[in-house]
């Protein structure tokens, strides 16, 4: 039965095949009986990577196989989500190595996409901390891969957006953790400069992230907030809180009505909100200890948060920019603000080294804005598109919805990516509407 | 050995099995899956026992083999405090009206062998003076349609059993719920479209099904419009029914 599918972005939507399987048989016949299918967890990639004419949702294939909690080594099925996960391990004093912010993608979905979190420089992204997982081939084999057997496949697989084969199951290392409250400390930036300063400063914090106006222009362009923080030790906490420190957060949630009129995203309401967000930290630091949530998973406390862009939906252009090409970074930001096209968020991070073969995190600057969908939009950002390129910035596969082929070319090992995809799937049945746009898989002959 | 009650789940790997079994887990129940297959259960093992932090256990069970199923329970140690039906199949009504074959196994897993495990269920709980049989059947069985030929009269004698069997254990404080969902969201249905608003997730299921169970009801509809809605269709005049496309 065909219905609308689309990801979180709410662009493209397409009528779409969406099957589900319990049992590793069922994926087996699934696999072998369509012609063209691509696996899609919770769908909340932004744009097209999770689909295709014929989508097999991993949703119901999501059961805990094993959870060492004296080595902290954890194992599943690739439908379980974050939050899941988190539930059971939290209490027991461990958490996610590597965690993305939100906690509603699947285990599957975070090694297709090898997320990064605000702790990249230190823990890199969730595939260093595979032990090894099962990929089902489109050939109806299981191979189980890790660093060490079938590298290759492995490789590819991290990061490789599902073309693979299917992710059925993964065991991953966790991290130790005193308590599930984060140490939290705000710093404002009154402009760019004092951005870029304050993130040598606090270069050796476990986590760091950036919200930074991008609307500001002149002497205040670049204005900003850092926010560093460490997982909080026993003694970090107040009385209340060391009663029960490894305590789960509750399930509190807005949600945003189905019916957002496009309108009300414009320059006046971002500017606004911006002014808010800014203004709220009336010190120029606070610190405060806080449960993870509100921490890590923010946007998640509200249900539909997408469609604060409306129905016409939106895309979230998350590019990396190498570390020296500060120039870039700036050159991209001023066109935003020129334009007065912009987000509520906009997040700056660091990463650290890149280690694996298609795999979007590199050393460098990452940014990512969101962009309602609008007249304009797409010709804008095939002008950043070009400054990107220039300065040998990529951009996320997992946000993207638009790019042409080219804006591959700053992935060195691509061609290497492409071989081992035909090599493990020669028919070519693994395919989204993105990798066909992108040309990563073989031209359809449809 | 833990001091928790035990639930018995007879039929663990459809979509329903899974959520029931989840549910009395998560309220800390030891749990017994049976399947006729147990090498399909046991992920679901693993799943539970990490979770819910509970005892689980696999069994192998095939409705259709009546003869195992005294050994069967005879083998479950402990005894489950509660035994939950939930096995059933539900094929194409015109390959089953061609093939007799099919309505034959359609009508034997849905009542024969529901009726062969559950006799031997409530005959052990009779004895004991305690113990609780969860029937999941469907608002199919309220009344005979043409869409749902042998499904809806295999139901409907499933019903009719529980009713029958509730009021036989009832003076041996044995309690005996029929659950009546209407649409549910599961592999079953997947290729059907169906209407939104009275079709239940596996997992609402589950906690209606636990609350009402806690509650000590009689027989419960999923989604509370089903009720309503079955009234209707119940209360239609036959001559007026037989004429209408259900």
């Amino acid at each position: 039965m065909k219905k609308l599918l689309f990801n979180f972005g709410k662009y493209p939507v397409i009528e779409a095949e969406e099957t589900t399987f319990v049992f590793q048989n069922q994926l087996n016949d699934l696999v072998t009986g369509e012609p063209v299918f691509i696996a899609r967890g919770s769908g909340l990639c932004y744009g097209d990577s999770a689909l295709s004419q014929t989508t097999i949702s991993t949703l119901k294939y999501d059961k805990i196989l094993s959870f060492d909690t004296q080595q902290g080594i954890f194992e599943c099925q690739s439908g379980i989500t974050l939050e899941q996960v988190l539930t059971v391990i939290v209490p027991k004093g461990w958490f996610l190595p590597v965690t993305p912010g939100t906690k509603l993608i699947t285990i599957g979905g975070a090694v297709a996409s090898n997320v990064h979190g605000k702790n990249h420089k230190t823990h890199g992204s969730f595939s260093r901390h595979i032990v090894e997982m099962d990929v089902l081939l489109a050939s109806d084999g299981l191979l189980t891969c890790s660093h060490d057997t079938y590298p290759d496949l492995f490789e590819a697989t991290c990061g490789g957006m599902g073309l693979t084969g299917v992710i059925t199951r993964v065991k991953f290392r966790l991290k130790k953790i005193e308590t599930s409250f984060i140490r939290q400390k705000q710093i404002k930036a009154k402009n760019f400069d004092e951005l870029i300063s304050l993130f040598e400063e606090y270069r050796d914090s476990t986590y760091i992230v950036v919200w930074i106006d991008c609307l500001k222009k002149g002497k205040h362009f670049g204005r900003s907030i850092l926010t560093v923080a460490e997982h909080a030790i026993l003694d970090d906490l107040n009385d209340e809180h060391r009663k029960n420190p490894l305590q789960l957060p509750g399930n509190k949630k807005l949600t945003v009505p189905p019916i957002m009129p496009w309108w009300v995203i414009n320059t006046f309401s971002v500017k606004a909100f911006n002014f808010l967000f800014y203004a709220k930290n009336y010190a120029k630091e606070i610190s405060k200890v806080i449960l993870y949530d509100p921490f890590f998973y923010t946007l998640d406390a509200i249900n539909h948060w997408n469609r604060i862009y409306g129905n016409k939906g939106f895309v979230q252009y998350q590019f990396v920019l190498p570390l020296e090409a500060t120039d870039g970074l700036a050159e991209i930001l001023r066109s935003i603000s020129d334009k007065g096209m912009g987000s509520f968020l906009t997040v700056l991070k660091v990463l650290g080294k890149q280690e694996s073969m298609i795999s979007f995190a590199r050393e460098g600057y990452t940014l990512a804005i969101d962009f309602p969908i609008r007249k304009g939009v797409f010709e804008f950002l095939n002008e950043l598109d070009e400054i990107l390129l220039k300065h040998g910035g990529r951009i996320y596969l997992t946000k993207d919805a638009r790019m042409k082929p080219e804006m591959l070319k700053n992935y060195p090992e691509l061609e290497k990516f492409k071989s081992i995809i035909k090599k493990y799937d020669p028919e070519g049945k693994i395919r989204s509407i993105q990798s066909d746009r992108l040309q990563l898989t073989p031209i359809s002959n449809e | 050995m833990t001091n928790n009650k035990t639930v018995l789940i007879l039929g663990a790997t459809s979509d329903i099995g899974i959520a029931i079994a989840k549910k009395f887990a998560s309220a800390k129940y030891d749990v017994q899956l049976a399947a006729r297959d147990a090498t399909q259960i046991q992920a679901l093992k693993s799943d539970i026992e990490i979770r819910y932090e509970v005892a689980c256990s696999t069994f192998s069970f095939d409705a259709l083999q009546y003869a195992s199923h005294a050994a069967f329970f005879e083998g479950l140690t402990p005894k489950p405090d509660i035994t939950v039906c939930i096995f059933g199949v539900m094929y194409d009504e015109d390959d089953a009206l061609n093939d007799f074959a099919l309505a034959e196994r359609m009508i034997n897993t849905n009542y024969t062998g529901a009726v062969s495990i559950l006799n031997i269920a409530a005959k052990y709980y009779m004895a004991q003076k305690q113990g609780a049989i969860i029937g999941i059947s469907s608002v199919a069985g309220d009344r005979g349609r043409a869409s749902k030929l042998i499904y809806g009269s295999s139901k409907a004698a499933f019903t009719a059993y529980l009713d029958g069997l509730r009021n036989k254990c009832f003076k041996d404080g044995v309690h005996v719920m029929t659950v009546k969902p209407g649409f549910v969201n599961t592999k079953m249905t997947e290729h059907m479209p169906l209407p939104k608003a009275l079709t239940a997730e596996p997992a609402l299921l589950a906690d209606v099904l636990y609350k009402a169970f806690t509650k000590k009801k009689n027989t419960v509809y999923i989604k509370w419009m089903w009720r309503y809605i079955m009234l209707i269709i119940k209360n239609i005049p036959e001559f007026q029914f037989k004429k209408m496309k259900l």
